[in-house]
């Protein structure tokens, strides 16, 4: 008995090594390391509350193993009867007020804090940026701008950037814990809140509420540049010539198959009010691939063939002609070179 | 029938009997196997979540299985597990405890249970056409849009399982107002009795929403309205509105028991009075009431503003004073006993660590801003399964032990009972404890995969590891429970040394219970004659003919009707000939209920010359 106690201590032991070695998750996608006003103002509030509650605690273990110690029935005492004891009204008032007070110390900083973040006065001189979720990718319209992205927002370091938030089918959640706490998108209601981050960098986002099959797969990312370098980047997007030609015959072909196939029905690339799909512009740019697989002209010839492999129940799948593999990677070749900034994640990260 | 009757044996009659019994100790039997059987169901369910949570994008189940999964796990456990497993438990020993033979309808006791169990097989025979997907919170629009019929069988399961357990609400309530032996005043009822009846309470009050917002949803799916749809002017808010107004005092109509069963373990163990009995009852009349406050703390992010954030979280916030009220007169009841250890203390004392944590990280997110960061992540799940688990479940596994014997008039083996507790205890805090931390580094609840390189490998593979461990000690008990039916020894009338009235008659109690009807003479009636008389109750009443109520097998037949039409309201979207379901289903119900109030059934006496008969 003694042994196998043991090993499950040393083990559970070992696991909480390997924990303190993952310190608190992965940068940039951890709400334990702040980067933004929300997540650092929620942060101060979990430590606060965290700290009041240890205290809590400690003050319950230290009674409970106590009691166990020095009250465990002892040999010989079998036919001890206790003294029973109603209760005690001095006693019973300490921990009726204690907790209130304490609660108190949590409560005002609460409700401070809630009413910081929901002020939306500053909103109309502000970046503004119409957020639309879909089953399961993100769509983003930079107002007054007349240019989309989707899944890559990039926004200007030190800033109040706004979202406003609405979803097109069920209810999904815009959640960057680095940066902020999270907000539902609903289908009613429109929902406004503010992101501002304090360090350049590549933020991961994440959908929160469940909304189906690809719920874990709905990432999207929030690439956080200098103010010159995001100037620049809406200036390159505001410009961007959809028919451009592009410069390899192969990609040329792509292009053309693009247009065969129907992939615009869905697809826009430069600015459009066409929203069944991701707008592709400056698709060779993106981080990821459909918000979660690398960006590679392997993976990305493989969603063509069958995204449902990749993304279970997306609206894709079956909803395009059929491609063979050379027409994929023709196509390929021509989303991969649409490139049309030079401000990129890599500028965030320098 | 008389007492001979009941003699008889055999397996046809054995079944026969269990299906047409009225007797509260019997339908008890029948909640604690078949919420136990769930139970099993839906612990099978989350070891295979784990289990596919054990490595990053593993691909174990798929994902619409995955999502099938987590829905028919929270699902199960809290509507056909917990819930009827309490239910079992009130039914064996809240009339016991008051001195009553038996509760107020005894006929509505075995409807209420017939109801629960065809619900609960309904939800599971959606296992072979399509389960459920949306989450047993079923927000919509993801419930309303949801293809297939899965989302179907939610609703029709629950909306008859519902129904029984609103029967059970009220019946109890009755019982505890009407049937109270004399001098059983309401500041001298045990607590879990006192539970049993805030309990009953808030199913009286929080399941109509419920049923409310299930009509509402199965119009949407089925008869085309639109209450929830936005496109056609629908509102899907609502939904999340009603569910959790009846959701949050849910929580607290498996809590408030779990409380309960825990302020009659600790006296009992430690021979010495519930410290703070006034106290101890307004606190849990106070946290149901506050129960009621509270339900859009699970609302904070969906944009309701801060007022009604502020608010919500303050009014959380409270529910912790009457909470920590009762711990710390729990630990005040232990001061200066003579505390013995066992199974049934050993999962009564790891409550206390365990639900104050969960109890703390209530606060955590109640905090509005901070619950920014927990929303829907793993945080919340560790901490609704601290409560849950460390509190409902603990509390079910003590009160199994503690009351096993007068239940079944069999004992628990000690050291099986041991090992079953270390090894769930351990994986318990394995399995969730991690969670808390998974979730604030960034892994929303409900992924069926999570990505690569995301810091979240290592507390997955321990989370899942811990579920092992779980998964282990309940074996060890579920075979602790079948070896103690072979095999167990014979448990005497008053195995612990009781305080309350269940344990002065014999274990198992004889089917009318007492004999005479008790006088109670205080709190702890038992152990006040124990202590103050000769340590046997007096009797309120000479020795007389006791009035029985008939078994009956309508109560089955009703709630199969139920069933049936419940296939026929399921199918008429696709079929015409569904609809001879649908009205079959309904005449076999309805049918029942006229025969059941045409058809004089007075009973049946027991005379005193039977009564004489039997040995004491
Ligand atoms: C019926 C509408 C529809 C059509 C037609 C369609 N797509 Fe898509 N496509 C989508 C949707 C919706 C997504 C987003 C899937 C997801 O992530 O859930 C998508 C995603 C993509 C992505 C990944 C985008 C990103 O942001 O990472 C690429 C690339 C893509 N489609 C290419 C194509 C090509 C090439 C064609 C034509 C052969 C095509 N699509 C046709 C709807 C469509
Ligand atoms: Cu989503």
């Amino acid at each position: 008995m003694k042994g196998w106690m043991g090993k499950i201590k040393a083990l559970s032991l070992l696991g909480f090594l390997a924990l303190i070695l993952s310190g608190c998750g992965k940068e940039n996608l951890t709400a334990l390391v702040p980067k933004g006003y929300g997540a650092e103002v929620s942060m101060d509030l979990i430590i606060l509350t965290t700290v009041v509650m240890l205290v809590v605690f400690a003050v319950v273990m230290a009674i409970f193993i106590f009691v166990l110690i020095r009250f465990r029935k002892k040999k010989g005492q079998e036919d001890f009867i206790p003294k029973q004891v109603e209760g005690n009204h001095t006693l019973e008032t300490v921990w009726t007020v204690i907790p209130i007070l304490l609660l108190i110390i949590i409560a005002i900083p609460t409700v401070l804090a809630t009413f910081d973040l929901a002020d939306e006065t500053e909103a109309s001189d502000s970046i503004n940026i119409d957020v639309t979720g879909y089953q399961f990718w993100w769509h983003f319209d930079y107002q007054g701008e007349d240019f989309q992205t989707s899944q890559d927002i990039y926004i200007p370091v030190g800033e109040k950037v706004y979202f406003n938030m609405l979803s097109s089918d069920v209810i999904h959640y815009f959640w960057v814990p680095s940066l902020s706490g999270k907000l539902d998108v609903n289908p009613e209601n429109e929902n406004t809140f503010y992101i501002e981050a304090y360090e350049e960098g590549v933020y991961w986002g994440k959908c929160a509420e469940f909304c189906g099959p690809s719920h874990s797969l709905m990432d999207f990312k929030v690439i956080v540049v200098s103010k010159e370098e995001y100037e620049q980047w809406v200036a390159d997007m505001k410009n961007v010539d959809p028919d451009e030609e592009p410069e390899s015959a192969v990609a040329v072909e792509g292009k053309e198959l693009f247009q065969e196939n129907n992939c615009m029905g869905c697809h826009a690339i430069g600015s459009s009010p066409v929203q069944t799909g991701p707008n592709l512009t400056n698709f060779g740019n993106r981080e990821t691939l459909a918000g979660v697989e690398d960006l590679d002209k392997d993976t990305l010839v493989k969603w063509l063939l069958d995204p449902e492999e990749i993304k279970p129940g997306n609206k894709m799948t079956d909803n395009y002609p059929a491609l063979n593999k050379e027409d994929a990677e023709k196509i390929a070749e021509y989303l991969l070179q649409l490139k049309h900034t030079d401000i990129t994640s890599e500028s965030a990260e320098n | 029938m008389s007492i001979a009757a009941t003699q008889k044996k055999g397996v046809g009659a054995f079944i026969w009997e269990y299906l047409t019994t009225v007797d509260h100790k019997k339908i008890a039997h029948l909640y604690l196997v078949a919420g136990g059987f769930f139970f099993l169901l839906g612990g099978l369910e989350a070891l295979i979540i784990r289990i596919q949570l054990i490595s990053p994008e593993n691909d174990f189940i798929t994902a619409g299985l995955y999502n099938e999964m987590i829905t028919m796990h929270g699902t199960t456990m809290i509507f056909f597990a917990a819930m009827p497993i309490l239910l079992g438990l009130m039914n064996a020993v809240m009339p016991l405890q008051i001195g009553a033979r038996d509760v107020a309808f005894p006929f509505i006791n075995s409807l209420g249970f017939w109801l629960f169990f065809f619900g609960g097989v309904m939800l599971n025979v959606s296992w072979f056409t399509g389960a459920p997907d949306a989450g047993w919170t079923a927000y919509a629009p993801l419930s309303t849009t949801s293809p297939g019929h899965g989302v179907d069988y939610y609703i029709l399961g629950l909306q008859i399982s519902g129904a029984g357990t609103l029967m059970g609400g009220i019946n109890f309530l009755v019982t505890i107002v009407n049937m109270r032996a004399p001098g059983m005043t309401y500041m001298r009822m045990p607590l879990f009795t006192w539970t049993t009846f805030i309990a009953s309470t808030l199913i009286l009050f929080a399941f109509p929403a419920l049923t409310v917002g299930l009509f509402l949803l199965m119009f949407d799916r089925m008869f085309g309205s639109a209450f929830f749809d936005v496109a056609l002017g629908g509102n899907s808010i609502i939904w999340q509105h009603l569910f959790w107004i009846f959701g949050h005092p849910e929580v607290y109509i498996l809590i408030l028991p779990a409380f309960g069963i825990f302020s009659d373990i600790f006296p009992t163990f430690a021979k010495k009075r519930l410290f703070g009995y006034t106290a101890m009852v307004f606190a849990t009349v106070l946290i149901a009431f506050l129960g009621f406050m509270v339900w859009a703390h699970h609302m904070f992010t969906v944009g309701m503003g801060p007022f009604a954030n502020s608010i919500f979280a303050i009014a959380t916030m409270a529910i912790a004073v009457p909470t920590g009220i009762k711990i710390f007169n729990w630990l005040l009841t232990l001061w200066g006993g003579s505390i013995t250890i066992n199974s049934a203390m050993l999962w009564s004392l790891a409550f206390i660590p365990s639900f104050t944590i969960g109890g703390m990280t209530g606060i955590m997110v109640a905090a509005s801003v901070a619950d920014y960061q927990y929303h829907d992540t793993y945080f919340v799940i560790a901490h609704f399964h601290y409560v849950i688990v460390g509190g409902v479940v603990f509390g079910i596994l003590a009160a199994l032990h503690y009351w096993w014997p007068k239940m079944f008039g069999r004992v628990l083996n000690e050291f099986m009972g041991k090992l079953a507790f270390w090894t769930f205890f351990i994986g318990f805090h394995l399995t969730f404890f991690i969670q808390h931390f998974l979730g604030l580094m960034g892994m929303p609840r409900r992924y069926w995969v999570f990505l690569e390189d995301q810091g979240l490998d290592t507390g997955n593979y321990i989370s899942t590891i811990g579920a092992f461990f779980m998964t282990f000690g309940v074996l060890v008990f579920l075979y602790n429970a079948i070896y103690s039916w072979v095999k167990g020894e014979k448990a005497p009338a008053d195995p612990w040394g009781g305080r309350t009235l269940e344990w002065a008659i014999p274990s198992p109690p004889p089917f009318y219970n007492f004999k005479q009807l008790p006088l109670v003479r205080g709190l702890d009636p038992l152990w006040i004659e124990k202590t103050e008389g000769n340590g046997k109750m007096t009797p309120a009443e000479p020795l007389g003919d006791i009035h029985m109520p008939n078994n009956s097998i309508i109560p089955f037949i009703m709630s199969l009707g139920f069933f049936i039409a419940g296939f026929g309201f399921i199918y008429q979207t696709d079929y015409n000939a569904a609809y001879i379901l649908l009205f079959g289903g309904m005449a076999i119900a309805l049918g029942s209920m006229l025969v059941r109030s045409l058809k004089d059934d007075h009973g049946y006496h027991i005379t005193k010359e039977e009564l004489e008969r039997e040995a004491d």
